[in-house]
């Protein structure tokens, strides 16, 4: 079965084809969705957001210059919209105690080490991470992205990205070890 | 002591892209790298292994995150309908003849059939059309046209030849059309000219000029003049 490219998908909705724009969300909404519940963890806020991520493919469709997949610059104007909103709670803003309050607060490392189930400890230490880590850990493994789409969402030079989610998964660890999880790594 | 460097910075450079060689995101050559590393590094080689875990916990946890509701679509949709370029597309890629389509749909058979005398003779009209403009700017008076009849069937009416500006929006159209209280009953000529009815009835000369000047001044009126009648 042949499929539309996104970028051909783009291309038809720069000229107004709706169908198009339903088949482009349709394709991405639930990774965006996801992405964007990690950053601001309410899910009606981010399935808000989702639609304005959308929307503002349809106003700009005709100025995508395919330099980066579709699918990258879905999540960079994700990401900007997710820091805009949290930015206008000043009681939200995306540093590390915010991140720490938006966290999944179920269990902490210790109730969850009770469990004996390092994946489930291993989740719950992701969920603890800053929101900065959080999200670099999201984007290369989850959402796939190469060093240099990595820099093109956040944006920072490719070496500051490598460096961050080399910290990411340094904390990681760390969380995982004061979990009672000792990897052999840091 | 600068290859020790060299190698403690390689190393580390490898290190930093464990991450992207567990996603398989690496371009060939330094996966290569990757590769030939841990094959000769058993510390970077259980590090490795951590990283493959954190990747299969990552996707776990966001796959668990699941899915917006229909909600989201819904109102991305009615968003869409109320934005501003939604409608500057709409106006851009305008078709009059798609929108005349829909127009003729609505007709009675009898009116359907001026379509195909129309259409016959188009070509004629438009060259008339033309003559008529040219004649109107030689002689500065008003605009006739040198069509013969093409209009046996349109009889007891009023009539004129419109041609819509071509970036006017069906709305704006369909507008005008509903505030004059007039029909398309025919057209595009190749020249992408209507007949337009503007009275079930034949208007006094007077009120018939008015009319036309008034659509005239019309935005999304190019030019209007009256049909000639028999």
């Amino acid at each position: 079965m042949q499929t539309t490219s996104d970028e051909a998908l783009i291309g038809r909705i720069a000229a107004g084809d709706k169908l198009a724009m339903q088949v482009l969300f349709a394709r991405h909404h639930v990774r965006v969705y996801r992405f964007v519940l990690r950053l601001v963890g309410e899910p009606s806020r981010a399935e808000d957001l989702i639609s304005e991520v959308f929307l503002d493919v349809w106003r700009q469709a005709d100025r995508f210059e395919a330099r980066s997949q579709v699918s990258t610059w879905l999540l960079a104007i994700a990401r900007y919209k997710a820091l805009s909103a949290l930015r206008k709670r000043p009681d939200e803003e995306l540093d590390d105690e915010t991140a720490q309050a938006i966290e999944d607060q179920s269990d902490d490392p210790e109730i969850a080490m009770q469990k004996k189930d390092t994946s489930d400890i291993l989740r719950k230490c992701l969920t603890k991470l800053s929101a900065e880590h959080r999200e670099i850990v999201d984007l290369v493994y989850y959402h796939e992205k190469s060093v240099e789409e990595v820099a093109k969402i956040v944006g920072v030079p490719e070496n500051t990205v490598k460096t961050r989610m080399f910290y990411a998964r340094k904390r990681l660890g760390e969380l995982l070890k004061a979990a009672g999880v000792e990897r052999g790594w840091p | 002591m600068n290859m020790i460097k060299n190698k403690a910075a390689e190393r580390e450079e490898i290190e930093a892209l464990l991450p992207w060689h567990a996603a398989g995101t690496l371009s060939r050559r330094d996966a290569q790298k990757v590769e030939q590393a841990l094959e000769s590094d058993a510390d970077l080689a259980i590090q490795y292994s951590t990283v493959q875990q954190d990747l299969v916990e990552t996707i776990g946890l966001n796959e668990s995150l699941g899915a917006p509701s229909a909600r989201a679509m819904q109102k991305l949709m009615a968003d869409i309908e109320a934005d501003a370029s939604t409608a500057r597309r709409a106006r851009s890629s305008f078709n009059l003849g798609e929108w005349l389509s829909e127009r003729l749909s609505s007709f009675s058979p009898r009116t359907l059939a001026w379509s195909a005398t129309a259409a016959a003779l188009a070509v004629v009209l438009q060259a008339g059309l033309l003559a008529g403009m040219f004649m109107s700017e030689r002689q500065g008076g008003d605009f006739h046209t040198a069509s013969v009849q093409t209009d046996q069937a349109i009889k007891g009416g009023t009539y004129a030849l419109i041609r819509f500006a071509p970036e006017a929006a069906t709305g704006d159209v369909n507008k005008l059309l509903e505030n004059y209280k007039i029909a398309i009953v025919d057209g595009p000529s190749g020249g992408g000219v209507y007949t337009v009815r503007l009275a079930m009835t034949g208007m006094p000369k007077e009120e018939l000029a008015r009319t036309v000047k008034k659509l005239q001044d019309e935005s999304v009126v190019r030019f209007i003049g009256p049909k000639p009648t028999e």
